[in-house]
């Protein structure tokens, strides 16, 4: 039995500037993404100020959860921020859940995490930049003593270093026990039933009994649980990064 | 022989990289037992300790989470590295 726990795979190549391999994750990151603008087209089409349907009730829902989300992590002046914000939220979540459909889930890559955390960490620098000036950003480097240079400059970049790994780390570490569960529930379903004599026990140990039921427990935290999980956290750290950079 | 060797290593590094996953287990949960505490005397302040809790759990997570990425590679990038300096 073989068990493979493999990265994005490569689907084609386009031929300029030496080939530009088009992988699973650049795929399914476009998919999502046409997903969520048809979604948010189709809600809010015909929007009315009374008698209102359900679907715009749903859309008033989430655009007042998004707002108070952002009023009460950043405060009534960051109230432009709560576009960026829902869009980072709902490319996140859509990302990790497009695991369940069967597709390799772009969050699973460490380049899409690493591109939203870039684009928060410029983010950060030039609210940090816009605040301080030049000097005074220079300045804050060299906190109690000029020696703790080194370090401050360190733990800035592994800001968006750690806000990436985390997300990635937690959606991969999901797919390979999930991988890992199927492999032993089919090894479990062959020593369950394999010992039953002649064709009836090759038949029963060949139908995936086990592999039915179990996983979509573990699903239910890993991909439900986590993914909410991860998007929420991956905001809620932008949020407070960029908040507190203006300090 | 080489072959082994390098192979052995990376194996054994990466269940010595997974030791980091003791770390964030003790941390987050001390964390959320400080966090029920301060619920079970505060309970009309859940809503907002929770998030805070979530918050702080996911970054006591990262040294874990740095753990399992070291491990990673070291199944799946540097055997293939290391036997292609050989």
């Amino acid at each position: 039995m073989d068990v493979s726990v493999t990265g994005a795979k490569i689907l084609f190549t386009i031929p300029v500037l030496g080939g530009i391999n088009i992988s699973e994750t650049l795929v399914n990151t476009w998919l999502v993404m046409i997903v969520l603008t048809g979604l948010c087209i189709w809600l809010t089409h015909d929007l009315k100020v009374r008698d209102i349907s359900k679907r715009q009730a749903v859309a008033e829902k989430i655009v007042s959860m998004a707002e108070n989300l952002v009023r009460d992590n950043m405060g009534e002046k960051w109230m432009h921020y709560v576009p960026f914000i829902s869009a980072l939220f709902g490319l996140s979540i859509f990302s990790s859940l497009s695991s369940l459909l069967g597709l390799w889930a772009p969050t699973g890559d460490i380049s899409t995490t690493m591109a939203w955390a870039i684009v928060v960490f410029v983010q950060i620098t030039y609210f940090k930049l816009k605040t301080n000036g030049l000097g005074g950003y220079l300045k804050g480097f060299c906190d109690p003593i000029f020696l703790m240079a080194p370090f401050n400059a360190l733990g800035e970049v592994f800001t968006p270093v750690s806000m990436a790994f985390r997300h990635f780390g937690n959606i991969v570490s999901g797919g390979v026990i999930t991988t890992l569960l199927y492999a032993a529930l089919t090894v479990a379903n062959h020593a369950l039933f394999g010992w039953l004599p002649g064709v009836l026990g090759d038949f029963l140990a060949g139908v995936p009994f086990l592999t039915v039921g179990v996983p979509a427990v573990f699903s239910l935290y890993f991909d439900w649980f986590g993914s909410f999980m991860q998007a929420f956290i991956f905001c809620m750290l932008s949020m407070m990064y960029i908040s507190t950079a203006t300090e | 022989m080489e072959r082994a060797i390098v192979l052995m290593g990376c194996a054994i590094g990466a269940g010595l990289a997974l030791i980091a996953g003791i770390g964030p287990g003790i941390g987050e949960g001390y964390a959320a037992g400080k966090a029920l505490e301060a619920m079970a005397r505060q309970p009309e302040m859940k809503g907002e300790l929770t998030s805070s809790m979530l918050l702080g759990i996911a970054c006591a997570e990262t040294t874990g989470i740095y753990g399992f990425v070291t491990g990673l590679l070291l199944i799946f990038v540097a055997p293939g590295m290391f036997l292609g300096m050989l």
